[in-house]
C-alpha cells in the first residue's frame, strides 16, 4: 500500500491461493494489519492504543447485543429488565452488564490516550489531516452513543441526564424548543425518547465501526506517524506490522485488558453514580445531576458561563461546548508549524502539559460540586482551553524556534536514545538537520 | 481563517472571564453563609462486612440474621421488590424452609378468584418476589405521614457509602437538642426537625429523615441460639450485610470469577511481554548498524550499546 517495499501477499495453501483469486479478502487483511503494513521501527506505547480502542468497540458490541436480548425498551421494563432480570437471573447476566459499563469506561479511557497522543505528536498535520477528522467524528459519535446508552437502564442519573442534556438543544432562540421537543417525541423524556435512543445506541456503534474502516484506510494512505514526526525514507526506517506491532500490541492488550478487569470485576460501580439505581422519577430532582465522567471537561465548560453577557449565559455555555470540540477540527491549520513531534517544538511542549492539566482541572470541576471555588477555577480552566487551541497554538506555531531533527527514523534510533521513546530534544548536535515539510 | 478562529477563541475567553470576574466579586461581597446540612452532615461510619474486598464472600449466617431483621422490623414498610423468595436458597436456607417463610408472609400476592374472576389475594409462593407491604405510594405514603419508604432491594448501591450508610443511618439517630458537630457546635433551631415526624440524623443528607429509628432496644429480634447477642448495632451490621446481597446476589461469583480472569491475564500478559522481546531481539540490534556519526553521537551510541552487552 503505502510504501514500494511493502510485502505483496502470497498465498502459503492452495486452498488460500482459491480463495485469494476470488476473493482478495486474505490480500487486504494482510496488506491492513499483517506482514504487508510496513509501520516506523521507533513507535512508542503509545501508538497501542488505537488498537485498544478498537478492541473495547469490539468488546461494546458483542456484550451490547447480548445485553439487547433481554432489554426491555419500556419506561416501565427497563429499570428491572436490567436490575432485576440481566443482573440477577441471565446466566452471567451480571457479567455482561459490568463488562458493558466499565468497557464504556475504557473505551473513552483509551480514545483519550490516543487522542493526547495525536495532539502531542502532531498526528493531525499533512498528510494526516482526514485521519484526524474521521477520528474526530469517532469521537462524536462515540458520546453519541454512551449518552443515549447510559439513558436505557431508566434509573434517576439516566432520566435527569436526559432532561439535562436535550435541554441543551432549547438554548438556542426560536427553533430550540421546537427541536428539543421533536428530538424527544415529547415535552421531557418519555416512552418516545426511549425507545428511539435505544434504537441508535444500537445503530450507532456499527456507524462508528464503518467509519473507524474509514480512519485506517485513510491511515495506511501516508502510513502511520511516528514519534520523531520524520517521514519514513526507507525500508530501513519500518518493520511490518505483523508479528512486530502485533507482538507488541498483543501483550500490552492484555496488561490493559488487566485492569479492566480489575476493575469490571472488583469494583464494577466505582465509576458510576449511586443515584442511578434509584428507578427514574420525574417527580424528584437529584441533589447532584452529574453526566459520566467522560463528559466532565465539557460539562464544566458549559457550566462555566454565568453572566448573560449579550447571548444568555445557557447559550454560551451550549455554544463553547460544542465548539471546544468542533474547534479540534480546523488544528490541522490552526498549528502550521512544519514539525510534527511536540519532542522537537520547547515551546509547544510546555503548553501541551498546560493543556493536559487544564482538561483534568476541567474534568475535575465538571464532576465537582457547585461552589463558588470550583466555578472560578472552571472559569480559569474553560478560559485557557480555547485560548491554547485558538490563540496560543497559533501563535507559537509562528514565533517557536524548532529543535533539529533526525535525519531518518533509523538514524534516531541509532543515536541509543531510549530505544521506546522520542529522543526528546537531545539531537542538537546531529550534523544534518532537516525540518520537515 | 486563523484570525476568526483566534477571535472566537478569545470572545470565549473573555466571557468566560467576565464570568469568572462577577463570580468572585459575588463571592466576596456576599459570602454565602454555610449551610447546615454542610456542617453537621456526618459521613458513615467504616463498617466491615465478610463480603468487602476482592476475596470477599458472604457470610450466610449474619445473612439469615439480616434476613430476619428485615422481616420482622423493615418490611412493615420497605418493599424488596426485585428479590424471590427463591433466592433465600442462596443464604441457606432449604426448599421446605423457603416454601414455609413464603407461604406464612404477613403480606398476600395479588391474584384473581378462580370461580368469579374478581381481584383476590393468594399466599406467596417461593417463585414470587417479596410482597410489597403496601397496594400502592398512595397507601405507602397515607400511612407514613405522606414519606415514601423506599424499595430496598438496591439500597446498598443506590447510596453513596453502600452499607456503611445503611448501618451508620440506622444507628445514627440523635437528638437535635443536646447534639453537637465534630466541632463542639450545636444544631441551629433551622437545622432541627421542623415536625414531630421527622427525626434528627446527622448521617442523613438534609438531616432530618421521615422513617422513625427501626431499631431501638437490644434483643428487638430474637436471634436463635449460636448467634452473637442482638444488640442494635449487631442488628444494623446485619440487614446491611443483608442489603448488600440483596442489590448483589452475585457477588461471591464475581469475585471467584474476577480471580481467575485477573490470573489468566497476568499470565497471558507476561508470555506475552516475552513473546514481544523475542520478536523484537533481532530488530532492535540490527538498526544499531549504520553509516558513521559525529563524536558526540558516536560515544552516546558506544555508551547505549555497552549497557545493552553489544560489542563494538
Amino acid at each position: 500500500m503505502s510504501f514500494s517495499w511493502a510485502k505483496a501477499y502470497e498465498p502459503k495453501s492452495s486452498f488460500m491461493r482459491w480463495l485469494d483469486d476470488r476473493l482478495p479478502l486474505p490480500r487486504l487483511v494482510y496488506g491492513a494489519i499483517g506482514g504487508g503494513y510496513p509501520v516506523p521501527r521507533n513507535l512508542n506505547y503509545f501508538w497501542n492504543f488505537g488498537v485498544l480502542a478498537g478492541i473495547f468497540l469490539t468488546i461494546q458490541i458483542v456484550s451490547g447485543i447480548v445485553l439487547a436480548m433481554h432489554y426491555f425498551a419500556t419506561t416501565g421494563g427497563a429499570f428491572n429488565s436490567v436490575n432485576q432480570l440481566i443482573m440477577r437471573d441471565v446466566n452471567a447476566g451480571w457479567l455482561l452488564r459490568y463488562a458493558h459499563m466499565n468497557g464504556a469506561s475504557f473505551f473513552f479511557i483509551v480514545t483519550y490516550i490516543h487522542i493526547f497522543r495525536g495532539l502531542y505528536y502532531g498526528s493531525y498535520k499533512a498528510p494526516r489531516e482526514l485521519v484526524w477528522m474521521l477520528g474526530l467524528v469517532i469521537y462524536l459519535l462515540m458520546m453519541a452513543t454512551a449518552f443515549m446508552g447510559y439513558v436505557l437502564p431508566w434509573g434517576q442519573m439516566s432520566y435527569w441526564g436526559a432532561q439535562v442534556i436535550t435541554g441543551f438543544f432549547s438554548a438556542f432562540p426560536l427553533i430550540g424548543e421546537p427541536l428539543r421537543v421533536w428530538l424527544l417525541g415529547g415535552y421531557a423524556p418519555d416512552q418516545a425518547a426511549l425507545t428511539r435512543f435505544f434504537s441508535l445506541h444500537y445503530l450507532l456503534p456499527f456507524v462508528i465501526a464503518a467509519v473507524v474502516i474509514l480512519h485506517i484506510w485513510a491511515l495506511h494512505i501516508p502510513g502511520s506517524s511516528n514519534p520523531t514526526g520524520v517521514d519514513v525514507k526507507s525500508e530501513k526506517d519500518t518493520l511490518p506490522f505483523h508479528p512486530f506491532y502485533t507482538a507488541k500490541d498483543g501483550w500490552f492488550a492484555a496488561a490493559v485488558l488487566l485492569a479492566y478487569a480489575l476493575v469490571t470485576y472488583f469494583a464494577p460501580d466505582y465509576l458510576g453514580h449511586p443515584d442511578n439505581y434509584i428507578p427514574a422519577n420525574p417527580l424528584a430532582t437529584p441533589a447532584h445531576i452529574v453526566p459520566e465522567w467522560y463528559f466532565w471537561p465539557f460539562y464544566a465548560i458549559l457550566r462555566s458561563f454565568t453572566v448573560d453577557f449579550i447571548l444568555p449565559a445557557k447559550l454560551w455555555g451550549v455554544l463553547a461546548m460544542f465548539g471546544s470540540i468542533l474547534l479540534l477540527f480546523f488544528l490541522p491549520w490552526v498549528d502550521k508549524s512544519p514539525v510534527r513531534s511536540g519532542a522537537y517544538r520547547p515551546v509547544f511542549k510546555r503548553f501541551f502539559w498546560l493543556l493536559v492539566v487544564d482538561v483534568i482541572i476541567l474534568g475535575y470541576v465538571g464532576g465537582a460540586e457547585i461552589n463558588a471555588f470550583n466555578v472560578a477555577l472552571g472559569q480559569a480552566a474553560a478560559a485557557y482551553y480555547f485560548l491554547h487551541f485558538l490563540v496560543i497554538l497559533p501563535l507559537v506555531s509562528a514565533f517557536e524556534t524548532p529543535l533539529p531533527l533526525p535525519n531518518s527514523i533509523s538514524e534516531s534510533v541509532l543515536h541509543g536514545e531510549a530505544a521506546e521513546s522520542a529522543p526528546a530534544g537531545s539531537n542538537k548536535s546531529a550534523r544534518n538537520t532537516v525540518v520537515a515539510g | 481563517m486563523r484570525f476568526i478562529l483566534g477571535f472566537i477563541g478569545a470572545v470565549f475567553a473573555a466571557v468566560l472571564l467576565i464570568s469568572f470576574f462577577s463570580n468572585l466579586a459575588t463571592h466576596f461581597s456576599n459570602p454565602p453563609a454555610p449551610l447546615a446540612s454542610e456542617e453537621f452532615h456526618r459521613e458513615a461510619k467504616p463498617l466491615h462486612l465478610a463480603s468487602d474486598g476482592p476475596f470477599g464472600k458472604f457470610d450466610k449466617a449474619q445473612l439469615q440474621r439480616g434476613f430476619q431483621v428485615y422481616a420482622e422490623v423493615c418490611s412493615a414498610c420497605h418493599s424488596l421488590s426485585l428479590v424471590s423468595f427463591r433466592d433465600l436458597k442462596e443464604i441457606g436456607y432449604n426448599d421446605a424452609e423457603i416454601k414455609k417463610i413464603a407461604s406464612d408472609w404477613k403480606t398476600q400476592v395479588p391474584s384473581i378468584n378462580p370461580d368469579t374472576g374478581e381481584a383476590a389475594t393468594r399466599k406467596a409462593l417461593p417463585s414470587d418476589t417479596f410482597p410489597a407491604p403496601f397496594a400502592n405510594e398512595v397507601a405507602a405514603r397515607a400511612a407514613n405521614n405522606n414519606a415514601l419508604p423506599p424499595d430496598l432491594s438496591l439500597m446498598t448501591k443506590a447510596r453513596e457509602g453502600g452499607a456503611a450508610y445503611i448501618h451508620s443511618l440506622i444507628t445514627g439517630y440523635a437528638n437535635a437538642n443536646t447534639y453537637r458537630n465534630e466541632e463542639g457546635k450545636a444544631v441551629p433551631a433551622e437545622a432541627k426537625p421542623p415536625s414531630p415526624n421527622l427525626h434528627f440524623n446527622p448521617y442523613f443528607a438534609n438531616l432530618n429523615i421521615a422513617m422513625p429509628p427501626p431499631l431501638t432496644s437490644a434483643g428487638q429480634v430474637t436471634y436463635a441460639p449460636g448467634n452473637p447477642a442482638p444488640t442494635v448495632d449487631q442488628m444494623a451490621t446485619d440487614v446491611a450485610a443483608f442489603l448488600v446481597w440483596t442489590a448483589e446476589p452475585n457477588l461471591a461469583a464475581r469475585h471467584a470469577a474476577g480471580i481467575a480472569v485477573v490470573i489468566f491475564l497476568l499470565i497471558a500478559s507476561i508470555l506475552g511481554y516475552f513473546a514481544y522481546r523475542q520478536i523484537w531481539y533481532e530488530a532492535k540490534r540490527a538498526v544499531r548498524v549504520t553509516g558513521a556519526l559525529e563524536p558526540e553521537n558516536q560515544a552516546k551510541s558506544k555508551r547505549a550499546k555497552s549497557k545493552q552487552g553489544i560489542a563494538g
